[in-house]
């Protein structure tokens, strides 16, 4: 595998890493250290710099009008966008567009028209409602919320938990049980939030101060038929859709955290003195960084190796798991350790560091966690269905 | 913990605040009436915290407020965000001293009650 970068990755990682030093990181110096957001004005202001790059809405096809970047290149880019205080849950604060709901790509004409065009173009947010307190990882099986035709209408009652963004959102995808128990008995549906019996009922606060997720009861909310996104039954596939593909960019997040926090550390340990002497001359703290430092690299190399057998139209589902359960559970040691080096400033907000601690700790569990993904490898490996 | 605070109101006084420590979270201002008039946040840009905030609502009190009440919370913008939209759905606008925060900032709940 060739990991040297052609001439256009290295343009565009060096503007894409002078963006963020220059526009996104004394930014933070004014915000909250738990901000996920910018006032719109500045958002907008942000926004026209990398429609300026050719980069906006990385995640968006090319003709959707997205860029024409490979896997490769978009972790590339997402290692560099993260590596700021929000980096890992609002890279660039979302100046590159935010996250999209792929799934909208296969609507029909009609439902294009209507709901994935002003996502695109930015006037509409969506959220997506997979996740039920039965739980996430396994939806075919989880999923208890029920939908029943009435007419030209489906009548959805249940519960979502989990939802990011569903209280800001204009519609966003619910997935509910049309049929009877597993995979096929699921159908995906497009809602409005503005519909009598869609109710975002609470915040759930977690770990992560910003970016919160809610919780959504639906009473005797009415769907019109044409709202069924693909076929009645077939919302697992929708919803599994795309899911290996952005695992890749996801574990290039965790790395590019990673990296920073490890670059702090090796900074830190020259300049910090104890008992007369650096803390990078102690053999401790010289493990340490060796330790991140092959962390890293192990990362590294396996996520490139998902995005490149990707990128060559290979099958990558098991290299997509062992990316995302790598890069998350390596990552999350790297800022551990590079806090225990910075030791009280570690943990103090002064620095990233706590923030990136506690977020890397979701992504441990966030879109599927290492267990689930182990289980995935494992399949994979055993090549069958494991129950 | 209640969407919506349901704490009893501590007279927005000096002699109040001694038990009130440094921590980052979210509090109330309300007038003699126990009507809301501020929801504020004590984040990690704040000096002193709680204490910091109440000690300057004391010494120029926004709408008249005469009454707070607190909650020690390290997820004080999650918060906040949940304090503010709870009283958007019950009372359709934002608490009359609020003029800090953009509406277009924040969602819509609905919660239960």
């Amino acid at each position: 595998m060739d990991l040297a970068l052609s001439d256009e990755q290295r343009i565009i990682v060096d503007m894409v890493r002078r963006f963020v030093r220059e526009e996104i990181v004394p930014l933070e110096d004014t915000l909250d250290p738990d901000a996920d957001e910018v006032p719109p004005e500045k958002l907008a202001e942000l926004v026209d710099k990398t429609k300026e790059m050719g980069l906006h809405g990385l995640d968006t096809p090319p003709e959707y009008g997205g860029p024409e970047i490979d896997l490769v290149t978009r972790c590339l880019i997402a290692i560099e966008c993260s590596q700021h205080r929000a980096g890992l849950y609002a890279p660039c604060y979302y100046a590159f567009g935010g996250a999209r709901q792929a799934q909208l790509f296969e609507a029909t004409d009609a439902q294009k028209e209507k709901y994935l065009y002003p996502m695109l173009n930015g006037k509409k947010k969506v959220f997506f409602g997979l996740s039920e307190p039965s739980g996430g990882s396994d939806p075919g099986r989880a999923i208890q919320t029920r939908a029943v035709r009435d007419g030209d209408h489906w009548v959805l009652n249940g519960t979502k938990l989990w939802i990011s963004g569903a209280d800001r959102a204009d519609y966003g995808l619910l997935f509910a049980r049309t049929g009877g128990p597993g995979r096929s008995g699921v159908t995906a549906f497009i809602v409005e939030t503005e519909w009598e019996g869609f109710n975002v009922r609470r915040v759930v606060h977690t770990l992560r101060s910003a970016k919160y997720a809610t919780e959504i009861q639906l009473e005797d909310l009415r769907v019109p038929h044409e709202n069924i996104l693909g076929e009645e039954g077939g919302g697992f596939a929708i919803a599994n859709d795309r899911l290996a593909r952005q695992r890749v960019p996801y574990s290039a997040e965790c790395l590019g955290i990673a990296i920073k926090a490890h670059e702090m550390a090796v900074e830190y340990s020259k300049i910090r003195e104890t008992f007369g002497a650096p803390l990078a001359h102690r053999q401790g703290i010289q493990w340490m960084l060796v330790e991140n430092e092959i962390d890293i690299r192990a990362a590294k190399l396996l996520i490139f190796d998902a995005a490149a057998k990707a990128d060559r139209s290979e099958p990558f589902r098991t290299e997509s798991a062992i990316a995302k359960l790598v890069a998350s559970e390596n990552s999350f040691k790297v800022v551990d350790r590079s806090m225990q080096i910075h030791g009280g400033l570690g943990v103090a907000k002064d620095l990233p560091l706590e923030r990136w601690f506690r977020e890397m700790r979701i992504r441990r569990v966030g879109e599927g966690p290492s267990e689930v993904q182990k289980h995935v490898i494992a399949r994979d490996i055993l090549n069958e269905s494991l129950r | 913990m209640p969407v919506r605070m349901d704490k009893s109101w501590t007279p927005l006084e000096e002699a109040s605040l001694t038990t009130v420590a440094a921590h980052l979270g979210v509090y109330q201002l309300a007038n003699d009436e126990g009507e809301i008039v501020y929801i504020g946040v004590a984040n990690a840009r704040t000096l002193f915290g709680i204490k910091g905030e109440l000690r300057k609502a004391i010494a120029d009190p926004p709408a008249s407020a005469t009454q707070f009440r607190y909650e020690v919370n390290m997820a004080y913008r999650t918060r906040h965000a949940e304090l503010l939209q709870a009283y958007m759905h019950d009372y359709g606008e934002l608490p009359v001293a609020n003029t800090d925060i953009d509406p277009r900032m924040l969602g819509r709940l609905r919660p239960a009650g």
